[in-house]
């Protein structure tokens, strides 16, 4: 396992990035940047339960949804500021996933993807009738909630700084985890759970944890982006095509290690832009994404940086 | 008030027929490759695209042209096998639910490129029958009936024809129906086209019903994995039970509560019944 | 005595895998258990190590009563195992496999020490080269070895072998043999479940036999091979049997 170098250059590669935009003040650099943040830590986390310890989660949005609602309703309704109400977003992520964990972690395989995937369209049937937290139609923000933060476009800035040092953290947590020996535990649990118990892992215990803390972080991005967004709605907090993106960015970079969901979520955000924008493609990007999906699970299923890292040793302990 | 209760029931069961056929699909191919496929949405919009064009341009009636869609899905499910999913067949799950996850998105990207979002429907007007004061549409009653014709053919093909029973024993197991002679990999080949070609049958039926978009499959891919936990994986009937449990629920509760709470009751049913029993409510194992 | 099993009893729908099963493991010894294909041998490790619940019955370690406790705390407690099916962690290189004995065992080493104890492990059952190799690469004796790696890792008082040599040709036996000797000259029980007759008879201290999940002998390896009932089950005939056990023990 060793010490390794991956955070050495990932991390100040990631504050370059950051700085752009804040140096030029350019807000479509801004804009670009913060949904590669938003990606970046969305795959990473997901990295957490999925690539480490082997459970698919097809339902993960719930989380961000979950903590971005929490968020909203305590900016709204007790005028609590973005960073302290979006700490509780994650928190509130958090709990829901361990107490989750507790039931549909014992499922394995397929079973518990389904389950997942339940859970998230329970969620969000059940918050459109939820009139307190505004149903169907959702939140907004009155516009006056950014004057503590002088003014709609500072509070902007402000979200997108407060995106990146959430960015930051999740990559250094994540990063932490694996090189743990909770890490470890969880790497067992993905190889052969019923060795590792053998081995002495408390995998039910482990389980629930690995959940919580890759639920933890989207909870937070959930905190922010809506909050920047300025509304909420249930069919957007609990959109399921934005937990396959999340899967797709994992697969892309590589299951498993921090540069590769890192990796994945980059490339992904460029390759949306790119079909989006460009006038051949624009119509058809979704479906060259799913060819683009399948040629990756067909061909490459251990993603880029996992192809990168087989070739060589040095390589291995740079790309983690 | 009787006839109130009357009509849910007798509506709730036709709905529920045609819910359960939707699911046959998805139910078959799940018990016998193991594989959830995500497509099964798709696929489903898919039939109700054909059974339009069928009608618009072959002038062909949908409760016939839902044959020929029939045997369209066989073709196309099996060759959709042979391209995204035969390679990863033994592969961890997530392989193969995002081989099919990749396989909806084409599908649905190219169906929103072409055929746009725009609602359409099939202009069909067959009346309709009243049942003890329910005046019910002959469509939804042809759909019902269709459906459990559906039903029992996939019931007879697999109990009663060789290759049904060679489906039924890659099923149970891979490597000795291979050793038996079995070609395992047309077997699971042919339970993806029949699984597939079943979901695109459904879709060419729904579409007589209601009005539909390439986007339409995906409400009917997640009851079916509602119908699937509910009746269990690999029987064609606990398939059908189940869909008539689900059309029920959501004729007989709306009754009493507001529509908006059914499909959280739905899901809330899916994840319970799964942490209870995952192999199914009505599943003997 | 570190280890007592009492009337352990276990069905499978109507299978009986186990029935009263009584015996116990003195500290230090070697424990050979014997019995033919389906006489519960593994499903017998498989209720000392939790992997499911006993119907009836009492197992105890170190005077602690374990019957209900899971695998994973009876693994801290000092139970180690090897797998007749191995079990690599295929994606993982050897000496994390290594590690998580280390890690979650009977010793819960910190990750430091984990790495350094799997090193001084590895090199003890020879397999100190392969450490960076990812361990599903390895062949069928080396992954037999790894098992036995993963379990001396976590520091068991107690460790379950569950046909260790099986698989494995006359050099890698005996090389095998001598690791089973240097674990018990480290003061480790061991209770291990063998094929290979002569190969259990020269290392065990004392054998048990189980026939259809029931014990019908226990005692020094010459008196339970020479117990009619014993060779009985083994081989149809008891005269045969006889005769090929004792050329057997003749020749090795």
């Amino acid at each position: 396992m060793g010490k390794g170098k991956t955070l050495f250059w990932l991390i100040p590669l990631l504050l370059v990035i950051v700085a752009i935009p804040g140096v030029s003040g350019s807000v479509t650099a801004r804009e670009g940047v913060f949904l590669i943040l938003m990606y970046v830590t969305l795959a990473v986390s997901l990295n957490i339960i999925l690539g480490y310890t082997g459970y698919v989660s097809f339902g993960h949005i719930v989380f961000y949804g979950i903590g971005g609602y929490v968020a909203f309703y305590l900016m709204i309704f007790h005028g609590v500021h973005l960073i302290p109400a979006m700490i509780a977003g994650g928190i509130g992520a958090a709990l829901a996933a361990f107490a989750l964990g507790e039931a549909v972690l014992r499922l394995r395989g397929a079973f518990f993807a389904i389950a997942t995937i339940g859970v998230n369209e329970a969620v969000k049937a059940l918050v459109n009738n939820l009139n307190f937290i505004g149903g169907a139609e959702g939140l907004f923000f009155n516009f006056s909630i950014y004057k503590t933060y002088g003014g709609a476009a500072r509070a902007i800035w402000f979200s997108y700084y407060t995106m990146a040092t959430v960015t930051v953290v999740t990559i250094v947590a994540a990063y932490l985890i694996k090189k743990s020996k909770f890490g470890l535990g969880l790497m067992a649990i993905r190889e052969d759970e019923d060795a590792a118990i053998i081995l002495g892992v408390n995998a039910k215990r482990y389980k629930s944890l690995a959940y919580a803390a890759s639920a933890f972080f989207p909870g937070m991005v959930g905190a922010v982006f809506f909050f920047k967004a300025g509304n909420i709605e249930p069919h957007d907090a609990f959109h399921l095509m934005k937990s396959i993106e999340m899967i797709f960015m994992v697969m892309l970079g590589g299951y498993g290690n921090v540069t590769g969901a890192v990796t994945g979520a980059l490339v992904y955000e460029r390759l949306k832009g790119f079909l989006l924008v460009n006038p051949l493609f624009k119509n058809l990007h979704m479906a060259i994404s799913g060819v683009i999906l399948l040629l990756i699970v067909l061909f490459m299923p251990q993603g880029i940086i996992g192809f990168i890292r087989d070739k060589s040793k040095k390589l291995r302990e740079l790309l983690e | 008030m009787l006839s109130a209760w009357l009509g849910a029931v007798l509506s709730g069961i036709l709905l529920g027929l045609l819910y359960g056929l939707a699911a046959i699909g998805l139910n078959l191919i799940w018990g016998v490759m193991n594989v959830i496929n995500l497509s099964h949405g798709a696929f489903i919009a898919l039939g109700m695209f054909s059974s339009y064009f069928m009608a618009k341009y072959l002038h062909l009636s949908p409760f016939i042209g839902v044959f020929l869609v029939l045997a369209m899905g066989v073709i196309l499910g099996m060759v959709t096998y042979f391209v995204s999913l035969h390679k990863i067949i033994s592969a961890p799950e997530l392989s193969t639910l995002l081989a099919t996850y990749s396989v909806s998105l084409v599908i649905i990207g190219l169906g929103t490129f072409i055929f746009t979002t725009n609602p359409r429907a099939i202009d069909i007007a067959l009346g309709s029958v009243s049942v003890g004061g329910t005046v019910l549409p002959t469509t939804r009653i042809l759909t019902g009936i269709f459906s459990v014709i559906f039903t029992l053919w996939l019931y007879y093909f697999l109990y009663k024809t060789w290759s049904g029973k060679a489906i039924r024993a890659v099923s149970m197991n891979r490597d000795a129906a291979e050793l038996m002679g079995v070609n395992t990999t047309m077997a699971l080949a042919l339970a993806f086209g029949i699984g597939v070609a079943l979901a695109m049958t459904a879709g060419a039926l729904a579409a007589t019903i209601f009005p539909f978009t390439i986007l339409s499959g995906g409400g009917y891919e997640l009851k079916s994995f509602v119908i699937c936990v509910l009746g269990g994986l690999g029987s064609p009937l606990g398939a059908l039970l189940g869909g008539l449990i689900l059309g029920l629920i959501e004729n007989l509760v709306t009754l009493k509560i507001a529509t908006s709470y059914v499909p959280f009751l739905e899901f809330a049913i899916l994840v319970f019944i799964l942490i209870v029993k995952p192999t199914g409510l009505l599943a003997r194992r | 005595m570190i280890l007592q099993v009492e009337d352990v009893t276990k069905t499978f729908g109507g299978l009986v895998a186990l029935s009263d099963v009584t015996f116990q493991v003195e500290e230090g010894e070697i424990l050979g258990i014997i019995g033919p294909n389906g006489a519960g041998k593994t499903t017998l490790f498989n209720a000392i190590s939790g992997v499911f619940k006993i119907d009836k019955g009492k197992v105890t370690f170190k005077g602690k009563e374990i019957t209900r406790l899971p695998p994973n705390q009876r693994a801290r407690l000092g139970i180690a195992r090897t797998h007749q099916i191995v079990k690599p962690l295929n994606d993982l290189t050897v000496v994390e496999n290594v590690m998580v004995g280390a890690c979650f065992g009977q010793g819960n080493a910190s990750l430091a020490e984990a790495r350094d104890k799997a090193m001084e492990v590895l090199e003890f059952v020879g397999l100190q080269e392969k450490w960076e190799v990812l361990a599903g690469k390895l062949n069928v004796p080396e992954k037999k070895r790894l098992e036995m790696a993963r379990a001396l890792a976590s520091d068991p008082h107690l460790i379950l072998l569950d046909e260790v040599l099986a698989g494995l040709n006359p050099m890698e036996v005996s090389s095998m043999l001598e690791v089973i000797k240097a674990i018990r000259e480290k003061g480790i029980t061991i209770l291990m479940i063998e094929h290979l007759m002569h190969a259990i008879m020269n290392v065990s201290d004392r054998v048990m036999a189980l026939v259809y999940g029931r014990k019908v002998s226990e005692g020094p390896p010459q008196e339970v091979a020479n117990n009619p009932q014993v060779v009985e089950a083994y081989l149809g005939d008891p005269d045969l049997a006889l005769k090929l056990f004792k050329d057997k023990r003749r020749r090795g």
